[in-house]
This record gives C-alpha cells, structure tokens and sequence, in this order.
C-alpha cells in the first residue's frame, strides 16, 4: 500500500520536473484506456502530463479492460486512441484488425525505443511494450537451509525440497501455487511448455495435447498439489501471496509483479521477508528451459484513430514511457525502458528470460485453449478421472469452441 | 380501459424494455445460430521482447472479405446449441453405447460442462428457494413476536445480508470460512477434525455455497412475510381462537392460507434469480466444484483474449431462459387459468 | 386482547431469532471491527483470532486500530466521487423506475384485454435473461453511438432492466386498490390521467416504497451493469470497490475496499430506520396477490 503513495509522489515528480503543456503537440485528442495497476498507474499519469495547449489527454483505467476493448476500438472512431495491453489482449486486437502499423510514427518520434520493445508482427511493429512480468520461484531461504537443501531448479528438485521440509515438520503444506480458474489454465500452459510440448499440430489449429507430455504434465501438477493446502482448487494469486505472508509456505511460482509487494514489509514479518528470496522458474522433465511463460505489458494505437490524434496519442505515450518515468517508479516494475536498472525483485523474471522461457504464445486460438485447459483439468486434480481422460476432455472442448470461432 | 389510454400509460414503460430487453433478447438468439466465419490464417514471424517466433495470425483482410458478404457469419442453425459444449446430443448416444450402468452412463453426462453446470443449477435452485421461504417464514413469525421498540433494529439487521454488496460480503465471508478463518476454524473444532475444510471437497462447497444461498435471498422472503403478516385479518384470528384452535392450528388454518400468495410471489422471484446464480461462485473461486449456467456465459464472454465465444454465449443465455420458462411454467399456467377465470 | 404465551414456545422463539440475527449480523460486524486493522490481521492466514487481537497491526502501525483503510479510500482514491455518482444513480434509477412503473402498472392492473396478462408474462420472460449477456451486447451500439460511459445511460438500462420486476410488483399492488375508487372518478368526469392523478397517486405511497427499496438495492448493489459502462470519472461505489481489490498479476488495497464497504453501509441503516413503517405497510399491500 506504501507503493501506491510512493508512486503518486513520483509522478508527481515526473509532472512537475517535465511537465511542459501539450508535450510539443498542436492538437488532437488522446484516449488511454488500460487496465488499473501501479505501474500503468505511474505511465499514463506521466503521459496526461501532456495535457494542454491544444491536446487534451484522457485517461481511463479500469480493471475488466480487457472486456471492454475489442468493442471499444471497434466503434469508428474509436473510444479509446490507444489500448494498454498484455501479449493475449493484443492477440484480440489482432484478431480483428484494431491495432495500427506503428512503424512511420516509430521512425519519427519514436528514437529513445530499443529494439527489444518493438512487438514486430509480420515484419510491422503493432505495439510497444514497456514492462515485462512472468511466474517465477520464490522460495524461503531459512526453510530450505533447515531442510538441509539447496535452491531447486528443477520440479522434481521442488518436490524432493518439499518432502524434506514436511518430513522435518516445517510445514505442513510447503508448496503453494495458483491453481484457481483462469491461473489453473495458465499453470498448465507453464508445465507443458516446459516439458517442451506444442499445443497444436505445426501450422494449424488442431490441438495437439493428448500426448506423453501432456500426461506427464499432469501428473507433475499432480504430484505438487500433494503438498498443498487442500483448498489449492480456490487458491488466486492473492491467497498464494497471503499464505506465503503468513510463513505457511516455502516454495511457490507466483507473479513477478508480486515480488515486491511480499517484500514490502506489510504483511509479514521481517524474519519471513528478509528470508524471501527469488529465481528462475524450475525446469521440468530434464528439458532446458524454465517452465513458465513470459508476458509483457505495452501499448497498441487503434486504427480507428485519425491520423493526427494516432499521432498525438504516440507522442503522448512516448512521454508516458520515458527514462524519467521508469527512472522515478523503478519499484513498480520490471521495466524494458531504455536506462531502466534492474531491481533485486526483478531478479526472478530476469533469470527466467534468461534460461530462454518461451512468451505466452500469441496465437489467435491460444485464448480457446487456455480456458478449455483451466476448465479440463480440474477433475483430473480431484482424482476424478485419468489424466488421459482430462486431456481428451481438454481436446473436446478446445475443439467446439475454435469451430465457433471459425479456426477449425 | 381502452386501448389508447393503456398505450398512453404503458409507452414509456414497454419501449424502455423493447429498446434494453428485448432487442437484445432477439439478436442473442438470432447470434446464437451463426457460428464464426472460416478464418484466413497465415503464418508470420512475430518478435518482442523475448526474442522472435514463427507465429499465426489471422488475416484480417481476407477474413474481411468474407466477413463483408455475410457480416452474421455462417449460419450453423442448432449447432451450436447441440455441441459438446451445450446440449453435447452426440455426445450423450455415445456415452450410453458406452455405459454399463445407469452410474457410469450419469458421471460421462456430469462430466460435460453444460450437464455439470445444470445440475449444480437445478440443486441449488431446488434446494435454496424452499430453505428461503421456510428461514423467511420462521424470521417473520418470530419478529413479529417482539415488543415494537426491538423491531426496528431487528429488521435492519435481517436486512444486512441483502444490503452488504455480495462482491464483497463472499469476499469477506470467503475468508471467514477459510480453515484457518474464525468459521472455519471454529468448525474443526466443533467437528473435532483439524483436516476439515470448507474449500477443499467438492460436496461441501456445495453446501456452502447453499448455505450462503439461503442467508443472501432470506431477508427478501423475510420482509416480504413479515409485512404480509401485519394484514392477517384480526377478527378470523380471534373466531379461531374462541373456537379453541391452538397456536398451531391458528397458523395452519389461518395465517398459512393468508400468506400463500406471498409465497408464491417469492418462490417465483426466487426461483428465478437461483437459476441465474453467479456471484457467489466467483465470490468463493468455487468453479473447480461448482460451475451454474450464468458461469458459463460469463466464462465464454470474459476472456479478453480475443477468442470471446458470443454465440456459445447466446446459446446458454437462450438455454437459461427456457430453463426459467419451464421451472415458472407450473405457476404461469395457474396465473393464466385464473385470469381466464376472471377475463 | 390478552393472549398467552406458552413460556417454552416465547423462549424457543426468542432463540431462533437470536440465532438468526447473529447470522445475518456478523459477518458485518465483524467487518466493521475488522476495517481497522491491517490485512494481515483481517485477512490472516496464520490465526484468525489475530483479527480480534490485532497482532500484525500493532506491528506495522504500531497501535490496535487504524483508520488507513478509511483514510486511503476516502481521501487517497477519493472515494468520495464514487459515492457522489451512486447517489445521483441511485435516486434517478429509483425516481424513473417509480415513474414508469406506477403508469404501466396501474394500466395493466386497469385493462380488462388479455395482451395486458401476456404483456405482464413477457416481462417476467425478460427478467430471465442473464445480465451478463446483456452488457456485453450493449458494449459496441453505446462506443458507436458515443453513449458509453455516462451516468444517464446507466442509469436508463438499470431502468429498463427493473422494469419487469417494477411492473410485477406495483401491478399487484394496484389490484389491491378497488377500481370502484378511479371509476367513480371517471364518472364524474375526470380523464384517467386526472383519475390517476388525483385518485390513485394519494393512496399508492406504502406500495411504492417498497418497490423503491427493491429498486435502491439493485442500483446501489449492481456490478454488472455499473463495472463496464462507465468511465472512471463516472464510476459508482461497487466497481471502485471492486477496483480496490487488485487482479492476478497485481496485489490490491483490499482493506480500502473493507473500509469502503462498511461506510457505504451506514446511510442505508439510515434510510431503513427512516423507512421502516412504510416499507412494512408498503410490502403489506403489494405483491399480495403475487
């Protein structure tokens, strides 16, 4: 909640020290609209700083963007000149042609870009990204070191990790993870990648994940829930970071972008924070690469903007995203801002690109998917039925709903 | 009254529902019969910030084309109402070729999601609007008792668990039931199990949400009796009593008869707005064990991820409604009978 | 005249409804209590009594209670924008509800014509209809009209989605008042307006009391509606709230939405005491005939 202050106080900063009306801008109109966060909180009250002098600036956040947004930038002309979005909102935008080729207004005032935040599609950059975000290992170092085990790197090692732990009697249930919903679907889509698998046949729509390694996927999830509270079908991102607060676990794969807020001290104790530690998310089955996914936050502008309001609203964003931005709101996130200097709490999301974990897929079936994965699997977890059952359910459902959408 | 004066009365009325209700009533269904057009797909190289990938997308140009000749999209007639998804008709011949038994034939339905849904819809419906008037009933009745400086407060009271925003009051309550919550915990002791826990099986999330069924809608049946029994005409009470009917005779012959059509009111209000249940499965993260109709819907509508499944979604709102015509129809029939009485 | 009451029977009485008010209060109270500590005692997940001792409070605020729930909604999210708009929504949804209403009730309960039976019917039909469909359906007209995000349209799709329960109500509560009442008016030559007007509006007051609490509670309380068609500028109390409480990715202020929350229940306590004897004689003579 200190966050929050700090990050109003920094904008406000970043107002007061470049705030020059209208950011060079004659006229137009600039619309923002994104989903309600610190980090997107401190970009575009950076950029409303252009307000004025012929610009006005418009800004509104909202939680259910994502909602709201394929509707919105539907409408000619659209509601909002540019929509905040992540890797699976841009793929809706994509999907149905909102978004515009950023490219000439890139060429023109888009200088202080790296190359790494151009989203290029088909050789055309449709959006900017300016932070990063993936699930990683935190872990207790004190628990571990009691345990007598080293930092895992791999799910088997997490497993023999939390044996230890609970065999020591340290806790009765060492491993946590999101395993509610939408976050089921996503956890699934970690392990598989990491076994190295491929949700669709190559270059079609087919789905392609009643296989070994999708059963082997399985069972490891499987096997991790054994060391779970027993609510683990309830348990949100939020419920993960309040019990690890309370010190009743000691390894979980949770956001990057909570790394910071269990570090906060509030919350938890000064013994369990100081003892809270992050890394690269494990590796599974002796494959490669971190089993989890990579997701980036930036910016599309829609194409039912006019030329001089898509114009505007680039310029705007620019100054939205600048140096001094990422520079006065370094807590908030991972930034991929050109100067941005790595917090220790990005440290997780680091290793994780690093180890070469793949982005969540931006296809355009990828979203039927993962909401046939979050729903499938479940009676599988409750020991209802055989994984190669889940798997087929998983198939099924996929299968009716990309015929709807037409991808089959 | 005569035609022109009723239509001068109901106008406003009627035209803000064709424009809000009905109107989208027809496009759901007519949406509800075309599935999306075939999508052009073509296969791109897709950069970011974690480095370059052989990706699709969709053709937004050619798919524009086709869109254009035919803007509903393919029309699919029942389709979509009878795919896996929904009402699953080829799924259900071959899950009873394949069953043994009627219990093995029943858990391949259950395990389709609409059946599933349904089937947690139907209980819940079933089990929360009798356990509603019956709370309502007794609250009312002992209300009523009380000496009138204690009613006031009494009734605000009542009302809190209709007042309290169910976004958060299930958030609250969420936690309240957690096993280390003071319901829950007080639970493991009052069971004498340190293992139990309201979240973890599926049947008792069942009852829970049940119970917060029954402790949300019973301040509407409440009032709703509660007001009815101010009306019990005093000089019937009195004859019964006089001819020595005893308390429970005066309620069963008297007060009962008197409120049925209260009951009525709210059994259908209530059966209604069960069948329609949705936040408290949120509320409670509860879909891994319970998922309702309304669930569904919003689960196709709110994916944000460009796969926004609209006429799945019109489909199970075109099912939900029937379901309510037909779970009404024994109380619409009578309501009908006796306007015929009276027309 | 004097009954008597078995003692058995008043104390048996007594205890339900003891029993029930501890159930249906607690929760509450126990958020009011609980909006002055911190998260991790309210919402703790090592003991739940730390919520009662305020153990973690202590510790990060360095005394048993704290107002910074209260304080960061209030004044930090300016909570109070929030609760202007549900204000302004909340009585114009009620006010035009009860205007539509009481006309296409009273009519209905006037007509002698079968439509007006079918009409009451396909109300009652479109009340089925989830609100969730019905939002996303609005979403794309409202941005091409420009409609989206303003009060007013909220609040006219509230009242036209009320509509069928506002009829059903005032309908059978205008059986309950004789016709003989309007039609001696008639009689003596008043139009049905003027009928209505000076006949029917003097009586209607206890029914359509309650049919504004009924119609109170589903503005004040919406989510689905309020959540994704207004701007933020615009937004009600419950998606402010529902703004409080973060998303996966991000941690909220949950305690701000627990503070909120307990505040906005304080002027409904209000208006129920204030309303008591009408909502309870209102309810008497409505809805009767169901």
């Amino acid at each position: 909640m200190n966050m929050r202050i700090v990050i109003a106080a920094a904008s406000l900063a970043v107002l007061s020290s470049t705030a020059h009306a209208g950011c060079g801008i004659n006229a137009g109109s600039v619309r923002i609209g994104g989903n309600d966060f610190p980090a997107i909180q401190a970009v575009s009250g950076a950029a409303k700083a252009c307000d004025g002098g012929g610009v006005t600036v418009s800004v509104d956040l909202n939680k259910d963007h994502k909602d709201r947004q394929v509707a919105a930038l539907t409408a000619n002309p659209a509601e909002f000149t540019t929509s905040i979005i992540n890797n699976s909102a841009l793929v809706a935008l994509m999907n149905d042609g909102l978004a515009q080729p950023l490219d000439d207004l890139i060429a023109k005032h888009g200088k202080d870009l790296q190359a790494m935040q151009k989203v290029t599609i088909d050789g055309k950059v449709m959006a900017v990204a300016f932070m990063a975000n993936a699930q990683h290992l935190f872990y207790r170092k004190d628990i571990l070191d009691k345990a007598g085990v080293g930092v895992p790197s791999t799910y088997e090692e997490v497993l023999a990790a939390a044996k230890a732990i609970k065999d020591k009697g340290l806790m009765d249930y060492p491993i946590a993870g999101t395993y509610s919903g939408w976050n089921l679907g996503l956890e699934f889509i970690n392990m598989y990648h990491g076994h190295g698998g491929e949700f669709f046949k190559s270059g079609s729509a087919e789905p392609s994940v009643n296989n070994a390694k999708g059963v082997a996927t399985l069972k490891m999830m499987k096997a991790l829930t054994a060391y779970m509270n027993p609510d683990f079908l309830t348990y949100d991102s939020n419920a993960v970071q309040a019990d690890w607060e309370a010190g009743n676990v000691a390894l979980t794969n949770l956001w990057g972008s909570r790394a910071g807020a269990v570090t906060d001290g509030e919350g938890s104790t000064a013994e369990i924070e100081s003892n809270t530690m992050f890394a690269s998310a494990p590796t599974v089955a002796g494959q490669s690469i971190p089993a989890t996914t990579l997701w980036w936050d930036g910016f599309a502008i829609a194409k039912n903007a006019s030329g001089a309001d898509a114009e505007a609203t680039f310029i705007t964003m620019m100054n939205g995203i600048s140096p001094e931005m990422a520079a006065a709101n370094v807590d908030a996130a991972p930034w991929l801002i050109k100067g941005a200097v790595p917090q220790p709490t990005d440290a997780g999301v680091l290793a994780s690109a690093q180890g070469g974990a793949k982005p969540y897929p931006m296809l355009p079936y990828m979203g039927a998917m993962h909401s046939a994965a979050s729903a499938e699997i479940v009676d599988f977890l409750q020991g209802k039925e055989s994984a190669e059952q889940a798997l087929a359910d998983l198939e099924a459902a996929y299968i009716a709903a990309a015929k709807e959408k037409g991808f089959l | 009254m005569p035609h022109r004066t009723f239509i001068s009365f109901i106008w406003p009325s009627a035209l803000a529902m064709m424009l809000f209700i009905a109107l989208p009533i027809i496009s759901v269904a007519i949406q509800s019969l075309y599935i999306q057009h075939e999508q052009v797909i073509e296969t791109v190289k897709n950069c970011g910030p974690f480095g370059c990938t052989e990706s699709v997308v969709v053709n937004v140009e050619a798919t524009e084309k086709i869109r254009a000749e035919q803007p509903l999209g393919r029309f699919n007639a029942l389709g979509t109402y009878t795919n896996r998804n929904h009402l699953a008709f080829a799924e259900i011949a071959a899950a009873w070729k394949a069953s043994a038994n009627w219990s093995g034939f029943f858990a391949a339905i259950t395990n389709l999601p609409f059946y599933k849904a349904l089937f947690f819809t139907l209980s819940y419906t079933l089990v929360v609007t009798p356990l509603v008037i019956l709370l309502g009933f007794f609250v009312a009745l002992a209300v009523n008792r009380l000496p009138s400086i204690f009613k006031g407060p009494t009734i605000f009271f009542s009302l809190l668990p209709m007042i309290v925003t169910p976004l958060i009051g299930s958030l609250i309550l969420f936690w309240m039931i957690d096993a280390k919550g003071i319901i829950g915990g007080s639970l493991q002791l009052l069971f004498d199990d340190p293992d139990l826990s309201l979240k973890a099986s599926p049947t008792l999330t069942w009852i829970t949400l049940f119970v917060y069924g029954v402790w949300h809608h019973a301040p509407f049946a409440f009032v709703v009796f509660y007001a009815g029994l101010q009306t019990v005409p005093k000089d019937i009470l009195e004859s019964a009593m006089i001819d020595g009917a005893n308390r429970w005779q005066q309620i069963r012959h008297v007060v009962i008869p008197h409120l049925i059509p209260l009951g009525v009111f709210i059994a259908l209000i209530q059966l209604m707005d069960n069948f329609r249940v949705f936040e408290p499965i949120v509320g409670f993260n509860a879909s891994a064990s319970a998922t309702s109709l309304s669930w569904i819907i919003y689960n196709d509508l709110r994916t944000g991820d460009g796969t926004t499944l609209f006429g799945s979604a019109a489909a199970t709102s075109m099912l939900t409604i029937l379901g309510v015509a037909i779970l009404l129809a024994p109380v619409l029939i009578r309501a009908w009978r006796a306007n015929q009485r009276m027309a | 005249m004097a009954r008597t009451v078995p003692t058995w029977l008043s104390i048996l009485s007594l205890g339900f409804l003891v029993l029930w008010l501890l159930l249906a209060a607690f929760p509450f109270f126990w958020t009011l209590w609980g909006s002055f500590k911190v998260e991790a005692d309210f919402f703790s997940k090592q003991n739940w009594t730390n919520a009662i001792f305020g153990v973690r409070t202590l510790a990060e605020t360095g005394a048993h209670y704290t107002g910074a729930g209260y304080e960061g909604a209030w004044i930090k999210e300016e909570f109070w924008k929030a609760s202007i708009n549900t204000l302004v929504m909340t009585i114009s949804v009620v006010a035009i509800s009860l205007t539509l209403g009481t006309l296409g009730g009273y009519a209905l309960s006037r007509s002698p014509f079968r439509y007006a039976f079918w009409i009451l019917i396909i109300a009652l039909v479109f009340r089925a209809m989830p609100h969730i469909t019905l939002v996303s359906g609005y979403l794309f007209p409202f941005f091409e009209l420009n409609l989206w995000g303003h009060l007013t349209t909220t609040i006219i799709v509230m009242v036209a989605i009320n509509q069928p329960f506002t009829l059903w109500m005032l309908h059978s509560f205008f059986l309950n008042i004789p016709k003989d009442l309007d039609e001696s008016a008639l009689v003596d030559g008043c139009t049905r307006f003027q009928a209505f007007r000076y006949v029917i509006i003097p009586v209607m007051w206890p029914g359509v009391i309650t049919t504004g609490l009924f119609s109170f509670l589903l503005a004040y309380n919406d989510f689905a509606l309020t959540g994704l068609l207004l701007t933020e500028e615009n937004q009600t109390m419950v998606p402010a709230i529902a703004g409080f409480l973060g998303s996966t990715q991000q941690q909220g202020n949950v305690m701000y939405a627990v503070a909120a929350v307990v505040s906005a229940t304080a002027p409904l306590f209000v208006l129920v005491m204030f309303f008591q004897r009408q909502i309870v004689s209102g309810l008497t003579a409505g809805a009767v005939k169901g």
